[in-house]
């Protein structure tokens, strides 16, 4: 099943010639794509920490990390920035130039809702509650159909499928399972009775197929051992999503959601469950994913930042700017990109945030276009729309 | 033509309990008209909005203290879990099984959902306070209580709208929202296609302007509670006429002409149609029914009626397929098991839809594409599976799929149920079966 069409794609990276947009949109891509929703509003002058900055300690304060080198330390990236302790499994992507930061950005949202937030970051208007669905969901439409009728090139990872992803092109689901799997012989006895189904005939053989599909790749589903909820779920959820992007005729874009970033009070201790489990799972999904990661690119970006103070019960509020990450195997990694606004009151946006400098969208379209091959006028039209002006971030992905 | 009991308890109703068919069957049409009569009674178990909103606003003068914050929190997620949980077991247990689906169509008319935290608490209230002494009212009474009720404010940001012109308009940077305008146009009346501009939408928000909810400081409190400070002074042109300054009534006036205009007819015929009839209702079946909503000046009794008047009803075979947490309700009603909050709103969650958490104002969908997908049919077979290990039942899982089956039941389905391996298997044959998933 590796097809011509995936050589070819692999040898124009060689020859690091731009891809042909046009041809890539008429088939599936053997390009794999994940975005992962950090739910909550991550704060990003927490996580990837701009210690050099002179006000950093001030405005943090009491949960302000201690400097690299000290025990418990900010981990150093290039002087300016560090990681935040819990995040050290992604310092070896760093090293391998396979993990790019964007800081300072956001999506067009200048309010400070979650629920409107979230809305925006998934629907890639410019207005919290558009019609229309998810621009992810946009993407793939781009994309092309797969030959093989049953399969989605789409992957929801959990029991719904998020806005990011829903439109006009079914997506496939995978969660963990909470109940009993069907046996061969009772799914052959009601295949039978839905024979003459026109409408839940069809799509009860396509469930049959896309689970049997999931069991051969990922295992027995009830063999156990992947919990649903819990610390452990989203690194399951992650090795999930890996093998099944992996597998030839799997899906080629896959969106995972971790909860749990709105830390209001006692960011402290509580950010560090949800860092840690962000960084595990994404060696989990490198790991799941074997060669396939040299296909892949990840994009983990939140709703908005925090705001750049420390508030009264030592936490951080609802902010603006934030930032991204961006992983794989053929990210131009090993930077901080973005202009840095810094953290005098002056540069902060309303006097409370880290200000805006770089806009999400021209992050996916970077990447949407580089290693999609989804056409520029296209994502400017119909997967972001009205965004023309926005340009893709140049310098995230070789040339 | 013949009628079927399992039309009156399927199609109109939310499934059958054994024994429900024999008792119908003499006169159907005739079953379903008496739920109409009378009053409903309040749900016992659902809170009150006006008390969670106070524990809301509690919560709020604390400045911000964590540990009021989280308790707060907590208790209001474990009061949407609970509300939800006494909205399933009425589903499950009621004799008016057609009033309830009249109840939950209009919450889904009037969507608010609880996938906006501060909605959770307020969303099953809102059905008990708004939606179901209305039900079997005048549309323009149900229109104006669903509207004016908190949860709905509060959810399509009509209680932080202010006038631009307004004296708190004038002091602050903050100003209109038409989030509630333009929802009330499109969803809740005329439709998007119904004939009104954007200007229309602006000049509606600003007659809303002043309809809030009480506070610690303001009114009474989680009440709906009228602003003039923040009312849009001076008068606005809608729909072609200019309405002189006439503070809160200015909004009622509009919703009177929206309840009373031929698109609201017509799109409420239409989604009323679509949901009991089919995906995609006959034109004379939506024609009738909408000339029936005009000639009774919106009485939704009469409506109602016209709607189990219409042949194709019963003539038809059961094609619409049942949304999932209505799945869940007639796996309860046709086993008797008795549920239990938690696992049957965690079962509704993993099939897709747990109440009241609708993805967009504009409601859950009412097509069977939506439901019917792949990965929702295979939840649907483990959800059988699962739950016929529970059910605890004399009856012969055969005898058990007739009596609740009825007419629909096809031959070969019942002799797969009888002749299956155990009673758990030949249960979840007769959940998981087609006849099963329609109505």
């Amino acid at each position: 099943m590796l097809s011509s069409r995936r050589r070819l794609l692999l040898g124009l990276g060689a020859l690091s010639l731009p891809l042909p947009g046009v041809a890539l949109a008429a088939a599936p891509t053997d390009r794999r794509f994940v975005f992962v929703v950090l739910r909550g509003g991550l704060d990003g002058i927490g996580s990837v920490v701009p210690y050099a900055d002179p006000n950093y300690r001030i405005l943090r304060g009491e949960i302000a990390l201690a400097s690299p080198g000290q025990e418990g330390g900010i981990l150093d990236l290039d002087g300016r920035f560090g990681l935040h302790p819990a995040l050290a499994p992604l310092e070896t992507l760093w090293r391998a130039r396979q993990l790019a930061i964007v800081h300072a950005v956001a999506t067009p949202y200048r309010q400070r809702s979650h629920f409107d937030g979230q809305d925006l970051l998934e629907n890639g208007t410019v207005e919290p509650r558009a019609k229309g669905g998810g621009w992810l969901n946009r993407s793939i439409a781009l994309l092309g159909k797969p030959k093989e009728p049953n399969r989605r090139l789409g992957l929801a990872v959990g029991s719904t499928v998020p806005l990011l992803l829903r439109g006009e092109v079914p997506v496939a689901t995978w969660s963990p399972p909470v109940l009993p799997d069907a046996s061969a012989d009772f799914i052959a006895k009601l295949s039978r009775l839905y024979r003459d189904d026109s409408v839940l005939g069809p799509a009860l053989a396509q469930g049959v197929g896309a689970q049997a599909m999931s069991t051969e790749v990922i295992g027995e589903r009830t063999m156990g051992g992947t919990p649903a909820r819990g610390p452990g779920a989203f690194k399951a959820a992650s090795e999930a999503a890996g093998k099944l992007l992996a597998s030839a005729v799997g899906p080629r874009v896959a969106v995972l959601e971790l909860n749990g970033f709105d830390t209001h009070a006692q960011q402290r201790n509580r950010i560090v469950g949800p860092l840690a489990a962000f960084a595990d799972g994404m060696i989990a999904l490198k790991d799941a994913l074997g060669p396939a990661w040299t296909d892949t690119v990840v994009l983990a970006a939140s709703e908005f930042g925090r705001t750049a103070q420390v508030n009264g019960t030592l936490g951080t509020d609802h902010g603006t700017a934030g930032v991204a990450f961006i992983l794989g195997g053929r990210v131009a990694g090993g930077r901080v990109l973005g202009r840095w606004p810094g953290l005098a009151a002056s540069q902060l946006y309303e006097g409370r945030d880290l200000a805006p400098t770089t806009d999400l969208r021209a992050v996916a379209k970077a990447l949407l276009k580089h290693h999609l091959g989804l056409p520029e006028d296209a994502l400017g039209k119909v997967v972001f729309p009205d965004s023309r002006t926005v340009r893709p971030l140049p310098d995230l992905m070789p040339a | 033509m013949s009628i079927h009991a399992v039309t009156a308890a399927s199609r109109f109703g939310l499934g059958a309990r054994p024994g429900d068919l024999a008792r119908i069957k003499g006169d159907p049409r005739a079953w379903l008209a008496a739920q109409l009569d009378g009053t409903s009674e309040a749900t016992q178990g659902v809170g009150r909005s006006a008390e969670r909103l106070q524990q809301y606003f509690e919560a709020r003068r604390s400045g911000g203290d964590p540990a009021v914050i989280a308790l707060f929190r907590k208790e209001y997620r474990e009061g949407f879990a609970a509300d939800v949980g006494a909205r399933t077991r009425r589903a499950a247990a009621t004799d008016q099984p057609f009033r309830e689906r009249l109840v939950h169509f209009w919450t889904n008319h009037f969507t608010v959902s609880a996938l906006r935290p501060l909605v959770a608490g307020i969303a099953v209230p809102f059905e008990e306070e708004a939606i179901r002494p209305n039900v079997t009212g005048r549309f323009v009474d149900l229109l104006f209580a669903a509207v004016r009720h908190p949860a709905m404010l509060l959810y399509l940001d009509q209680a932080e709208s202010i006038g631009p012109n307004s004296r708190v308009g004038q002091r602050r940077s903050r100003g209109l929202n038409e989030n509630l305008a333009r929802e009330i146009l499109e969803l809740h009346t005329l439709g998007v296609d119904g004939g009104y501009t954007q200007a229309d939408v602006r000049a509606f928000a600003e007659m809303l302007t002043g309809w809030s909810i009480g506070n610690l400081r303001n009114g009474v409190i989680g009440a709906f509670n009228y602003v003039p400070l923040v009312h849009e002074p001076g008068s606005k042109t809608f729909l072609g006429r200019t309405y002189e300054d006439d503070g809160e009534r200015e909004a009622r006036t509009v919703l009177e002409l929206l309840a009373r205009h031929p698109s609201t007819a017509r799109r409420i015929a239409t989604k009323l149609a679509r949901h009991f009839i089919a995906d995609r209702p006959p034109a004379e079946s939506v024609d009738w029914i909408a000339r029936v909503f005009i000639d009774s000046d919106g009485d939704l009794r009469a409506v109602y009626r016209a709607v189990i008047a219409e042949e194709r009803a019963w003539r038809d075979p059961l094609s619409k397929v049942r949304a999932p947490s209505d799945f869940v309700v007639a796996a309860l009603r046709a086993t008797g098991v008795k549920p239990e909050g938690g696992p049957v709103m965690r079962a509704q969650a993993v099939l897709g839809q747990t109440p009241l958490t609708a993805p967009s104002p504009a409601g859950w969908p009412d097509e069977a594409e939506a439901w019917a997908t792949p990965e929702a049919m295979m939840r649907r077979v483990e959800f059988a599976l699962a739950f016929a290990g529970r059910v605890r039942t004399h009856m012969e899982p055969g005898d058990l799929a007739e009596s609740v089956l009825g007419d629909a039941l096809s031959d070969e389905t019942g002799a797969a149920i009888r002749r299956a391996g155990s009673r758990t298997e030949s249960l979840a044959l007769m959940l998981a079966s087609p006849e099963f998933q329609r109505r």
